[in-house]
């Protein structure tokens, strides 16, 4: 009997929501660790029962924990992010130097083949690494120590580390993005990087096509065909066919281009959905409709996916790490947003119902497809 | 028997009450008791103080018998009441960031 489990982190907590493949009705498990900020929790590809969850909050920092059992029952492991060597510094706001310093864990990115192995993405921006189950961080400082690191900003919600995609077809090959730094590529297992933004274009710094200093919000990729990338940037939803070599503009007919969440399908690799925000301002949807956008094409063409979704008077946002696909057919997907509200479609998109509707600002959505 | 007062996230964080009690060998200074409660309950290092530096969060304070010690040095001996056990040494966050 297969099933999904949807992993939520929440502003004040975890929750855990079950349900059968039909997807029909849904359990609702939690609050795990209740008040403390719950940035992200992701399963492990290789073992579904192993999770992790990063939970932080201002008073106490940084805490990481793990499942064995689906998030049944957690402890605490390792939560020591020591950046090698000396930290230096990146610019602040203003354009000074400012001190690298560990804020908090934004994404965990679990190994695809083992599930001792897991990333952890960082503000102050930098990749870390455990092979231990999560006891003990080692960072990959070579993302940090590129020739462009001094010069990175912070964008508004902090100088994070915020995507982790692992390519499937080669283990040396890790795409990450940093908001505002923009996209990195490892082909050497994370030893070297190198800025993969050539074609993003962002009006907001003074060289809008410079190498480095683009506000990514988000990038997604189909297992099938990793060297396909899609991005939801500050402005713009952009497409690359070469690894990040290179990048298009595929916004076509979208409300608006500025958004947060991107992802694909998870059987139809140019099927893509984003959720149009009003702009940077005003982070809730245009004409206060929350609309689901498809692109069946790979991106330029979209259509609003409505029903089920509300149409009035909603001002919600969705946040970047809070869109994620199941893998059953028909794909499901899922999003969370800032107010409590978890929406599912089990009809890859074309209707939507809330699986819990008031839970406390959504932070992040991941989905565990159980066989 | 050093008496010790969490706050609320790190009663659940180690699975304990308001209060916990320790057994502190030599001085009773901040130092020693944070050394002792990380060590009876290690989830709660780093969310104290810092991992490397040792310093406290600055979101923390550290109260005792009606006094801010917070400020004090780190290998300061604590007022007499607080290493008899008569009075806590209490951990406590700041009505902010929540």
């Amino acid at each position: 009997m297969s099933g999904v489990r949807v992993l939520v982190g929440t502003h004040k907590g975890a929750f855990v929501l079950t349900s059968d493949g039909k997807r029909q009705r849904w359990d609702v498990a939690g609050p795990h660790f209740g008040g403390w900020e719950i940035y992200h929790i992701k399963g492990s590809p290789a073992d579904p029962k192993r999770l992790y969850a990063s939970q932080s909050t201002g008073w106490h920092g940084q805490v990481i924990q793990r499942s064995n059992n689906g998030g049944k029952t957690w402890e605490t492991v390792g939560n020591k992010f020591v950046y090698d060597g000396a930290p230096g510094t990146h610019k602040w706001y203003d354009d000074t130097p400012h001190p690298w310093e560990f804020k908090r864990v934004w994404h965990l990115e679990p190994s695809l083949t083992d599930p001792d192995t897991v990333y952890a993405g960082v503000e102050d921006a930098a990749l870390f690494r455990s092979t231990d189950g999560g006891q003990n961080w080692q960072e990959l400082p070579g993302l940090r120590r590129h020739h462009s690191g001094p010069n990175w900003h912070p964008g508004a919600g902090g100088m994070c580390l915020h995507t982790i995609l692992l390519d499937p077809k080669d283990p040396g090959r890790i795409f990450i993005a940093i908001s505002a730094a923009g996209v990195f590529r490892t082909d050497d297992e994370g030893k070297t990087w190198r800025p993969v933004n050539r074609g993003l274009r962002s009006e907001y710094i003074p060289d809008p096509d410079a190498e480095v200093g683009h506000c990514v919000h988000r990038i997604a990729m189909h297992g099938s065909r990793p060297s396909v990338l899609f991005m939801q940037k500050h402005w713009d939803v952009m497409r690359s066919d070469d690894a990040g070599d290179s990048w298009q503009e595929v916004s076509g007919n979208l409300p608006s281009d500025f958004g947060f969440v991107i992802d694909v399908h998870a059987h139809e690799p140019d099927t893509v959905y984003v959720v149009p925000i009003k702009s940077d301002s005003e982070h809730y949807p245009p004409e206060g409709k929350l609309r689901v956008y498809r692109s069946r094409t790979g991106g330029n063409e979209w259509e609003p996916l409505t029903k089920g979704l509300p149409q009035r008077d909603c001002y919600v946002n969705i946040l970047r790490d809070a869109m994620a696909v199941d893998s059953l057919d028909p794909c499901g997907v899922y999003f969370g947003t800032t107010g409590g509200q978890v929406y599912a479609s089990a009809d890859a998109g074309d209707s939507w119902a809330p699986i819990a509707r008031d839970l406390p600002a959504v932070l992040s959505v991941g989905v565990q497809t159980l066989s | 028997m050093i008496r010790v007062m969490l706050p609320p996230h790190l009663r659940t964080l180690a699975k304990v009450g308001a209060e916990v009690r320790l057994e502190v060998g030599g001085p009773v200074t901040q130092r020693t008791v944070l050394d002792a409660l990380e060590a009876r309950y290690p989830m709660l290092r780093g969310t104290i103080r810092d991992h490397v530096t040792q310093e406290r969060r600055p979101f923390l304070r550290f109260f005792a018998c009606e006094e801010d010690l917070s400020l004090d040095p780190a290998d300061s001996p604590l007022p007499n009441e607080v290493a008899s056990g008569a009075e806590p040494f209490l951990i406590v966050g700041a009505i902010a960031d929540g």
